[in-house]
């Protein structure tokens, strides 16, 4: 298993997401980032993510297939990256 | 960005990501290129009462930047408190930040500290030249003088990493180094942006745009530094000449950003003060909000555009064309090539129309609606 997976994340308490016909859009008004969440399931798991032990358990709560995980484990490396999300 | 991201940007947003919001036509310089023709007041700008609702607004529909001009915004008595008011949270809602452009003339060490005091605040001090000679001969004798001052305040007042802001212009391409160097020796950050044949800059574009191998300089200048110079994403024109410059490659009016003027015009990007780009005035029924999702003007350039006389050329793919404003400016069909076109379309195009009988339809060069030079 992704360690990511295991991981207990929150999105940063700096970062606003807006709604976009495609997903999102995240802002952080600290570092000054804008993101792109490319779809609306990551935008769900995104926004929900502190209510949930892991982001193994977002995941399922979301109800997302295990086969797409790798590509939300991709997607969430790299936010944590741009500090749109971090550990809590 | 991924080829997915920017189709999606070029059909548009619910809210701009970026727009820029000129506070007043007012300004205590007289530019030779300046975008908006500031100068004097107009009587019809908008009150720090239709100011405020405009930021409600914003805030609304989680516009999560503005970048805020003019004239000279400082000029305006309630420069600050409109800042102020944008930056502020509410219980419900996060502030907007806010990055202003300024001649430096109003920050003395006062309104430095006090600008060092704000949060999610970001500000560009525009400068043309290294030199008090080559910057005062675009931007007006003693500029040169008023905006280092003002880079010596913010550094005293601890503001941390303003930005120098920079119109490449024929007269300065040789003094990118000395520019980032100077950016440098603030703990500033150097932002370079492509000159426009706007506003005033209609009549100085001949004189002042970069010639065909200062095009290549900038272009290799900048593939060298990447993402440590800002640009506005404004250089995207020169993406034909090889790897793709660091941002967006594609044109974002009334796509990702919007101008609003200082009496509440909304246009589709700060470089069309024209008519023909106008979407509408915000004061009128349903606000900013509607223009931005409703209008016509809008409507239609988020529609797929067409490459026309570009669509052969190799190089469309990266450079998307060019400029809309600076092809519009000059005179050029919007569906051909830049002005600067760096295949050497642009030249031919313009050689073309100087040819042809005048006046015609095509070949005629629009000049700005409106001027508040005097």
């Amino acid at each position: 298993m992704h360690p990511l997976l295991g991981a207990a994340l929150e999105l940063h308490p700096q970062v606003a997401l807006r709604p976009e016909p495609f997903g999102a859009l995240a802002y952080h008004y600290d570092n000054r980032r804008l993101v792109f969440l490319n779809h609306a399931d990551l935008v769900c798991v995104a926004r929900d993510l502190a209510e949930h032990p892991s982001l193994a358990a977002a995941l399922r709560a979301a109800d997302i297939e295990p086969n797409r995980w790798p590509s939300f484990v991709a997607a969430f490396e790299s936010l944590k990256d741009s500090e749109i999300v971090r550990e809590r | 960005m991924s080829a997915e991201t920017v189709a999606r940007l070029k059909s548009g947003l619910d809210a701009p990501i970026c727009l820029t919001w000129e506070l007043t036509y007012a300004c205590n310089l007289q530019c030779v290129h300046c975008l908006s023709s500031s100068g004097m007041r107009d009587d019809r700008e908008l009150s720090t009462a239709e100011a405020k609702r405009v930021l409600d607004e914003l805030r609304e529909m989680k516009v999560f930047y503005i970048n805020i001009g003019g004239g000279e915004p400082m000029v305006r008595r309630d420069f600050f408190e409109l800042i102020e008011y944008a930056v502020t949270p509410t219980k419900s809602a996060n502030g907007i930040g806010v990055k202003f452009s300024t001649n430096g003339t109003f920050i003395d060490a006062g309104n430095a500290r006090r600008l060092a005091a704000m949060e999610y605040l970001d500000l560009q001090i525009s400068l043309d030249g290294v030199d008090a000679a080559t910057n005062d001969a675009v931007r007006g004798r003693g500029s040169h003088a008023f905006a280092r001052r003002a880079m010596d305040h913010l550094a005293t007042a601890g503001f941390g990493p303003f930005k120098i802001s920079v119109v490449v212009t024929r007269h300065n391409v040789a003094q990118l180094d000395q520019l980032k160097a100077l950016a440098d020796s603030y703990g500033a950050q150097l932002r370079v942006t492509r000159l426009r044949p706007s506003g005033r800059g209609v009549d100085a574009w001949d004189d002042l745009h970069p010639t065909q191998a200062q095009q290549r300089e900038i272009y290799g200048w900048l593939l060298a530094h990447g993402e440590e110079v800002l640009t506005g994403d404004s250089f995207f024109h020169l993406n034909a000449l090889g790897d793709p410059l660091a941002g967006l490659n594609m044109c974002g009016a009334g796509r990702v950003v919007c101008l609003i003027d200082p009496i509440g015009d909304v246009y589709a990007c700060p470089f069309v003060i024209h008519d023909e780009f106008r979407a509408g005035n915000l004061r009128a029924a349903g606000g900013f909000r509607r223009i931005w999702q409703r209008s016509d003007l809008f409507t239609s350039l988020r529609e797929p555009q067409s490459a026309g006389a570009c669509a052969s050329c190799g190089a469309f793919d990266s450079c998307q064309g060019g400029c809309m404003a600076a092809k519009f400016f000059t005179g050029l069909p919007l569906d051909g090539p830049d002005p600067e076109c760096v295949v050497g379309n642009g030249e031919m195009a313009l050689a073309a129309q100087a040819t042809l009988p005048s006046p015609v339809a095509v070949g005629v060069k629009p000049r700005p609606t409106m001027d508040h030079s005097r």
